[in-house]
């Protein structure tokens, strides 16, 4: 394995509990370089607890999250920012009433030079042309980025989601169902739009319900049941059907009958 | 049956193709330019109550109209922020009177001494100001530390504070520096405009300016419009809304030391029921209850309005009754216009 290189992420033995109640038994899994990694699992499988583990909103009970091989821990959002880890909520998170560019920004303002920028005077220019540039990468089209988010279509506010966590991530998109509340042709753009992301070697942990779109865009899938990883998947090598009997336990079953 | 086949084209065809496309141009005019109606409407009012009574465009018609506007500019300000946050201040008013009071008493006690008139009127305005803001404290910290509703909040120290000004003094307090009642009184720039008025438009302005243009303003409408996003984008809305809360409790004494120079007295009355004015004019100004929305321009022209209608009513000599069931409807037509607005433009 010494052609490999480092993995981007990587989880070891990461557990997470609520009282006695143990929502993740010591997952492993590992994300490289442009790499589209699904996730996918049954609703209590885990997913949302290890999301929010990823996404600074949780800490794990035990276990280690590395980074570049360096191992890292985040009390919040914001520390797993810094780390280069930016999320796609499932609700996007954006503000209907401010404009593209300020979602794209929020929290990240650009403020003008000298005296007036440390009254908090906002440098609109640099981030409207800055906005305009991230969004073109997403190559889906807003219009204006001086629209307000909640004027545009489902499509479109996504596309401001995937493109914000591009713009700054500069280590791994984990994006949480990215494409629940969209039409098939809005799902496929967030399919080319996530290709697109993974061609330029950002690697991408695509937490998903929709099994074919995980199927036709993931390199790899890795199976959470009851807190536990029990399966990687190539889809390359196995059909839909295989990763659902994964997802039911119901491969688990026949594996265990096997032996 | 016979359709024209070129209207038929062209009304299956949608402004731009694609799904993808931007919305409408006809509800991105009215996101831009909608919450100018309140502009429109006051012209209208302006107009018609200068038609039947053109002493309004007198010196003493402003005079009389912008004497009712700097009461309740300053407090409208503040409520303004409190509302594009999706909060509310009931306790502006009580706060005004409590700063006041509490900066008369200070005042009429250092007459007492050998202090200057002048510094004894900076230290008023020092003193109000600062009671003010300590008590939007108060609500802040109740709003985000004990995680009670903005409504419930200020509901209570409205409550409160309006005992706590009677008990600080049951009666007006006449005993103030004679700087401040000129500061308060005196006619400037050819007696269109007294220095409370002056204070109150500049508030406006720089206000205005801080919260379409800074970071600040730019997190206030991010806080309101989806406070779990804001969150999640790394900002502190706890401490935001404190400070929001404090800007307005401070602005609400700056209101008390405007109305004690301008009265030459501070009374336990001052403020009663002001927060009613100033969640009106605010609302008339296109702010929208539910947050995200609202500027200091719908804030001016609904603070001019309420001062219009109540002048103007009393030119055309009708009793200022009818001042309260206009803003009455004011009310609801702002918030029809609000909501249609939505609808508009978040299909």
């Amino acid at each position: 394995m010494t052609g490999l290189p480092a993995a981007t992420l990587a989880l070891r033995q990461v557990s997470k509990h609520y009282g006695s109640v143990q929502a993740l038994r010591g997952v492993d899994l590992e994300v490289y370089p442009g790499e589209v990694v699904g996730l996918v699992g049954d609703n209590g499988a885990g997913k949302s607890t290890l999301v929010n583990i990823l996404s600074g909103a949780l800490q794990p009970s035990a276990g280690t999250i590395l980074i570049d091989g360096q191992p890292v821990s985040f009390r919040s959002s914001l520390e797993a920012r810094a780390r280069g880890i930016e999320t796609v909520y499932q609700d996007l998170a954006l503000a209907p009433d401010l404009a593209v560019w300020a979602n794209l920004f929020l929290g990240r303002e650009k403020k003008t030079k000298g005296l007036l920028g440390r009254l908090g005077w906002l440098d609109r220019k640099a981030m409207y042309a800055e906005a305009e540039q991230a969004l073109e990468r997403t190559r889906i089209r807003i219009g204006s980025v001086t629209s307000k988010a909640g004027e545009l279509s489902g499509g479109q506010r996504q596309a401001i989601a995937v493109g914000r966590a591009v713009a700054w991530g500069s280590r791994i998109i984990l994006m949480d169902e990215p494409t629940a509340a969209l039409g098939v042709e809005q799902q496929q753009r967030v399919g080319e739009l996530i290709r697109t992301v993974s061609g330029e070697g950002l690697p991408v942990l695509l937490v998903s319900h929709n099994l074919p779109q995980v199927h036709k865009l993931c390199d790899r899938v890795l199976v959470l049941f009851q807190g536990q990883v029990i399966s990687q998947l190539r889809p390359a090598e196995v059909s839909m059907e295989e990763i659902v009997s994964w997802i039911t336990g119901a491969a688990l079953t026949r594996a265990g009958n096997g032996d | 049956m016979v359709t024209d086949p070129i209207t038929a084209t062209t009304a299956t065809v949608p402004a731009r193709a694609g799904s993808m496309a931007p919305a409408a141009p006809q509800s991105r005019f009215l996101e831009k330019y909608g919450s100018l109606w309140t502009v429109a409407v006051l012209a209208l009012v302006v107009a018609t109550f200068g038609i039947l009574s053109p002493t309004l465009f007198s010196q003493a018609g402003w005079g009389a109209v912008s004497k009712a506007t700097y009461e309740y500019l300053p407090l409208a300000i503040g409520e303004t922020f409190v509302i594009i946050t999706g909060g509310i201040d009931l306790s502006v008013g009580a706060t005004l009177g409590f700063s006041c009071v509490v900066s008369g008493t200070v005042m009429e006690k250092m007459l007492g001494t050998a202090t200057g008139s002048l510094p004894i009127t900076l230290v008023g305005f020092a003193v109000s100001i600062a009671v003010g803001a300590a008590c939007g404290l108060v609500n802040g910290l109740a709003i985000t530390k004990l995680r009670l509703p903005p409504f419930i909040v200020t509901l209570a120290t409205l409550y409160a504070l309006g005992g706590a000004t009677y008990l600080v003094s049951e009666e007006p307090i006449y005993q103030i520096p004679q700087q401040l009642v000129t500061f308060g009184q005196q006619n400037l720039l050819g007696g269109w405009f007294i220095a409370p008025v002056l204070v109150a438009l500049a508030c406006v302005v720089v206000f205005g300016v801080y919260l379409s243009r800074s970071q600040f303003g730019l997190r206030t409408y991010a806080i309101g419009s989806n406070r779990a996003a804001a969150e999640r984008a790394g900002i502190n809305v706890g401490r935001h809304l404190i400070k929001i809360y404090v800007l307005s409790g401070a602005l609400a004494g700056l209101a008390g030391i405007l109305v004690a120079s301008n009265f030459a007295q501070a009374s336990p009355l001052f403020g009663n029921n002001d927060e009613l004015a100033a969640i009106a004019a605010v609302v008339i100004g296109g702010a929208s209850l539910f947050g995200g929305r609202g500027n200091l321009l719908g804030t001016l022209c609904g603070t001019f309005l309420i001062a219009v209608l109540t002048v103007g009513l009393v030119l055309v000599q009708l009793t200022s009754f009818w001042q309260e069931v206009a803003v009455g409807a004011a009310i609801v037509l702002a918030v029809s216009v609000d909501q249609g607005l939505r609808k508009l433009s978040q299909r």
